[in-house]
């Protein structure tokens, strides 16, 4: 088989409904950023499962590396603080 | 063998159904066994089109026109998802085309056999599909985290596949006596095959055991089967049609039917590429891609032209 070029990989994010995020679906070959967007409506949005389309070039997205998962989130472990139910309150006081 | 520290660890997480990501430590015969697995699922997907293909510009309605092309497109987008998954795992997407062109990946063996009359459109959607979906809604909980979601989509997309087939049997075989007669006579073709699409049996399964400890698969290619048969006849008792096999009979005892025997032969006959239609299969996919190269070639020159321009 004779070698060709590849086209490069995409991440597709959808937004499902106006006001929501928009959330990672999978990734598609396309030769470049409209091929993709144009890809991706056919390929994930075939029932309307979004009215927004972002993609995003693979070899853009930098990701957190699993293998330092525990020392990278740990500083937030031990800051039970940050969460309302740290906090005692009366039991009169009342919409707190 | 002794389990490697990252080995245990990494089982430990499977056990606690945690999703495996593709940036996390595997055993290399964990990523091995995955790409081989959903690649064969996405080649089936694309090899997959070609029957159901065959009969879009002769159907026999506009609406079952539009119906087959939706549905083919559908299994075009899962070929596409299960791509993208198995390339999460090392493997280029050309890599994963050349594997189907030249013959070295398999898809499954029952897209190897013809679609020779407009029942076995509903043969497939009923039989085919039904079967696809029981696997494919076990893979929804696979332990590795890009094959699942893409299933849970893929699961949502099938439903109508079935629907639509079983349609198709169910005006078939209460229509005239022909078309009842072509209803069975679909049935009588594809039942068979369809069994065999749950793989070989348990003990004759070389991949099910680690698959199964690895949480790659949840339940065995027997137990599937067995589920897959038990819905069926009755759904085939509503169509008014007979299943192609004399030792099928009701166990009070174990609540499950009985069944006769699968000609594992044929099934291993047609892996081996001897089926019905095994060389127009691979064929079909071999121009279309030939064909196609032309077009991905001005899809790239066309974009390196446009960015050339930009950065200008
Ligand atoms: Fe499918
Ligand atoms: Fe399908």
């Amino acid at each position: 088989m004779s070698k060709e070029q590849d086209f490069p990989l995409w991440e597709i994010f959808i937004q499902s409904k106006r006001g929501l995020d928009h959330k990672h679906v999978g990734s598609l070959h396309a030769a470049d950023a409209q091929m993709a967007i144009e890809n991706a409506r056919d390929v994930y949005t075939r029932r309307n499962e979004g009215n927004s389309i972002w993609a995003v070039l693979a070899e853009n997205l930098h990701a957190s590396k699993p293998e330092d998962q525990g020392a990278f989130f740990d500083p937030a472990d031990d800051k039970v603080y940050r969460h309302p139910t740290f906090y005692v309150m009366p039991k009169e006081a009342k919409y707190i | 063998m002794a389990e490697s520290k990252e080995e245990a660890l990494f089982q430990e997480k499977v056990d606690a159904e945690q999703k495996i990501e593709p940036k996390d430590w595997m055993p290399a015969d964990y990523r091995k066994n995955l790409i081989r697995q959903i690649s064969q699922h996405g080649h089936s997907e694309i090899v997959g089109m070609l029957p159901e293909g065959n009969w879009i510009t002769r159907a026999p309605s506009l609406r079952r026109k539009t119906v087959l092309l939706a549905k083919v497109q559908d299994e075009a987008g899962h070929g596409l998802y299960l791509y993208s998954a198995a390339e999460t795992l090392g493997i280029g997407r050309d890599e994963l085309n050349d594997q189907l062109l030249t013959g070295k990946a398999k898809y499954s063996s029952i897209f190897n056999y013809p679609t020779i009359t407009w029942a076995d459109m509903g043969a497939v959607g009923w039989l085919v599909d039904g079967a696809a979906i029981m696997n494919q809604v076990m893979l929804c909980r696979t332990s590795y985290g890009p094959y699942a979601r893409p299933m849970v989509r893929i699961c949502k997309e099938e439903s109508f596949h079935q629907r639509q087939g079983y349609e198709i049997m169910n005006v078939l075989s209460h229509g005239s006596p022909e078309q009842k007669a072509m209803a069975q006579d679909a049935l009588d073709r594809w039942w068979w095959p369809s069994l065999m699409m749950f793989g070989p049996s348990d003990a004759d399964s070389p991949h099910s055991a680690q698959s199964m400890k690895w949480k790659i698969k949840r339940q065995s290619n027997d137990e599937l089967r067995q589920i897959f048969i038990d819905r069926t006849v009755q759904q085939a008792e509503v169509l008014g049609l007979q299943i192609p096999d004399p030792e099928l009979k009701w166990n009070e005892e174990t609540q499950h039917y009985d069944w006769g025997t699968i000609n594992w032969d044929e099934f291993f006959n047609v892996i081996k590429g001897n089926g019905p239609c095994n060389k127009e299969r691979l064929t079909a996919r071999q121009k279309a891609h030939a064909d196609g190269a032309w077009v991905r070639e001005a899809a790239l020159a066309y974009a390196g032209k446009k960015a050339k321009k930009k950065a200008a």
